[in-house]
């Protein structure tokens, strides 16, 4: 396999995007055997990378898997291109790549992103890659990995229902916001990653396909297009997302997940969206630099 | 105040240039060298390269350098490294009955062939700061022996003396580890997750990487009746080993080069089960470079890890390998608990709004019932 001429924007001494070809190769047979198995929780060889396990090492492999002279890369933290690890990891893959970035969710190839899905739906020739700290959604209910593959293994997901049902018998509601467990395929109950459940229903058919990376448990996973992905919920108590009474203080938007911003030590408070390219260009000023200018004053 | 939050890459950049320059420390104060630190550091320059799993003193020495002497991170340094060479094939397994001995010495036996060789060791030094190396040039006479003294052994004449635990090997009281005919390679945990139930070739890869620390609290949890498994330390030997291997197109050995090693052979009482008469079994340590306390904390848990397949009761955390190998290594460990530095606002915001519906409904009256039950 020849490598492509992007030699002058790389750093020197290593290959496209860090990874030896046949890590890739072995990376990119256990994605294929993930999609083919949609929820599935894939084991790999995780690497080894030059940031630390639980920042996102998982993702960052798999993109480094897939990444080709020709694609474009956008890279969120909570939403944000301007977050100081997105920044560290774009900055990563174009120095390992020389690929072109961008802030715009439209012109990426693939998305990397950890805590959220972004605002604008994706097209089906993008690729959205979750960072994933713990890949298991029984882990906290049952911590070895030997019981919970069995249990995958059988569909038995009693345990789930039973937490979600004494949150309910318990608050009135199923007190989970984030990394709220869904069923993939009606087969596997799956972790999205830590994603507000306000996202989650954005993943149900959507059009891209979703690849799972989690670095340190060494597992990758995936939801293919067009699959089905219900949260977990009861027919008196449906699933539902969070709402806001305020809209973004920035753009006005009543339709995204908000920051809340404490402005001064008096109880200030403002709400922001969190995914800074759709405030940015509901603001219509396009590019980059998201918000700067209403913090200045 | 939402660009602080945001954080950015000036912001960045201005912070890797101050890290620069608190690494380098008083410019007043000639630089470090990575020989200095290779030679006169060299016991950290060992563990680096021991839970590094990278057997290359300069590279280690540049890590700490890098580091600012923050051992797990020199190991990160390294790891990440590692992970960019190929591999090109397998050693031979190294021969450590050959190890040319700096140190070798055994607990079970007061005399044994090739006696005991003390080799630099911390063992019997009184643990008094020696002011005198405060001021380089004034150390204590006779600390080092000079070059040419013909009392100090050549390299040449280190010997390779015979494995303590094969003394025992005649009367069949203590077992032999020897591959046995339906063994295969061992696998490789760098290649392929570990996954539970790991076998011992496994758990001892997972543990020769394993934290320093964490492998001798656990071992220390053993000696003190959590798991215990009544050890001596049967023999512990110091020195260097050659690394052979073969080239397909040659089909014959070859030496392509040495290294350092520290090994453990712990024996073990066992009581005996119906298929295993009673006799001593062993645990077993290997580090990289000098380093006996890592390999004795990995032989304890090697042992207390082997309960399963001897029939003894299980309980305690170090006999558990879910829980023993999922966190022993230091460089996944240190990345998911600093992790928690990143932004997590997202997840907060949902949290808040949750504690917010939570807090409502419980001052809101006649919720009493719930309020007691949240007390509980």
């Amino acid at each position: 396999m020849t490598m492509p001429l992007h030699t002058e924007a790389r750093a020197a001494g290593y290959n496209f995007a860090f990874l030896d070809e046949q890590t890739k190769r072995a990376l990119r047979r256990a994605l294929l055997k993930a999609v083919a198995i949609p929820g599935y929780q894939v084991p790999f060889a995780s690497r080894e990378m030059p940031m630390p396990f639980g920042w996102g090492t998982g993702g960052i492999q798999v993109t480094a898997s897939l990444i080709g002279p020709d694609d474009v890369l956008k890279v969120i933290d909570q939403g944000s291109d301007d977050t100081t690890n997105a920044v560290s990891i774009r900055k990563f893959f174009r120095r390992m790549t020389g690929v072109r970035t961008t802030e715009r969710t439209e012109e990426a190839t693939i998305v990397q992103t950890r805590h959220r899905v972004p605002e604008r739906a994706l097209s089906d020739d993008q690729i959205l890659v979750y960072q994933v700290p713990i890949p298991e959604p029984l882990r906290y209910l049952e911590p070895r990995e030997t019981e919970t593959r069995k249990l995958h293994a059988l569909s038995e997901y009693g345990l789930m229902h039973v937490k979600l049902y004494e949150d309910i018998a318990r608050h009135g509601h199923i007190a989970t916001t984030y990394a709220y467990p869904v069923m993939v395929g009606d087969r596997y109950v799956m972790d999205p990653s830590p994603i507000p459940k306000f996202d989650n229903p954005k993943m149900h058919r959507m059009r891209s396909l979703q690849l799972f990376g989690a670095g340190r448990e060494q597992r990758v996973y995936a939801v293919p297009p067009f699959t089905s992905v219900r949260s977990l919920d009861f027919e008196d108590h449906p699933f539902a997302v969070q709402t806001w009474d305020q809209t973004c203080a920035l753009c006005g938007a009543g339709d995204s997940f908000l920051d809340e911003i404490v402005t001064d030590d008096r109880g200030g408070r403002m709400f922001v969206c969190s995914d800074s390219d759709y405030c940015s260009r509901r603001r219509g000023d396009g590019e980059t630099d998201p918000a700067r200018g209403a913090a200045a004053e | 105040m939402y660009v602080a939050v945001k954080g950015g890459e000036r912001a960045i950049d201005a912070a890797h240039d101050w890290l620069a320059e608190e690494r380098r420390g008083d410019q007043a104060i000639p630089e470090l060298t990575v020989g200095q630190i290779e030679g006169q550091l060299s016991l950290a320059v060992d563990r680096v390269m021991a839970e590094g799993s990278l057997f290359d003193r300069e590279l280690a020495a540049t890590a700490i350098k890098q580091a600012r002497g923050d051992l797990i991170e020199a190991i990160f340094l390294v790891r990440a490294y590692r992970t960019t060479l190929s591999r090109f094939g397998y050693a031979e397994p190294v021969d450590t009955e050959k190890m040319a001995v700096k140190r070798r010495i055994s607990a079970a036996f007061k005399d044994l062939p090739g006696g005991q060789v003390l080799g630099p060791t911390f063992d019997y030094t009184h643990r008094l700061i020696d002011l005198g190396l405060a001021e380089p040039g004034l150390e204590v006479e006779g600390a080092a022996p000079p070059p040419d003294d013909p009392a100090a052994p050549a390299h040449d004449d280190l010997m390779s003396p015979p494995r303590v635990v094969a003394l025992l090997d005649d009367e069949g009281l203590l077992e032999q580890e020897r591959p046995g005919p339906g063994d295969g390679d061992p696998g490789d945990i760098t290649r392929q997750p570990l996954s539970f139930p790991a076998d011992r070739g496994e758990r001892l890869q997972a543990l020769a990487r394993g934290d320093e620390g964490y492998l001798l609290s656990l071992g220390y949890s053993t000696q003190r009746g959590y798991g215990r498994t009544h050890p001596f330390a049967g023999e512990i030997r110091h020195g260097a080993v050659a690394v052979e291997y073969v080239p397909p197109e040659l089909g014959f050995p070859i030496v392509v080069g040495e290294i350092e090693v520290t090994e453990c052979q712990l024996i073990n009482q066992f009581a005996g089960s119906r298929e295993r008469p009673p006799q001593f079994t062993q645990g077993y340590g290997l580090a990289f470079g000098h380093g006996e306390r890592k390999a004795m904390s990995m032989a304890l848990v090697d042992r207390a890890l082997r309960s399963e397949e001897l029939g003894e009761e299980i309980g305690a955390p170090a006999q558990d390998q879910e829980f023993v190998l999922a966190h022993a290594d230091n460089v996944q460990a240190t990345g998911f608990v600093e992790h928690l530095k990143l932004p997590h606002y997202v997840d907060f915001q949902s949290e808040l709004e949750l504690i917010r519906k939570l807090r409502d409904r419980w001052e809101t009256p006649g919720q009493s019932e719930m309020r007691a039950e949240a007390a509980e």
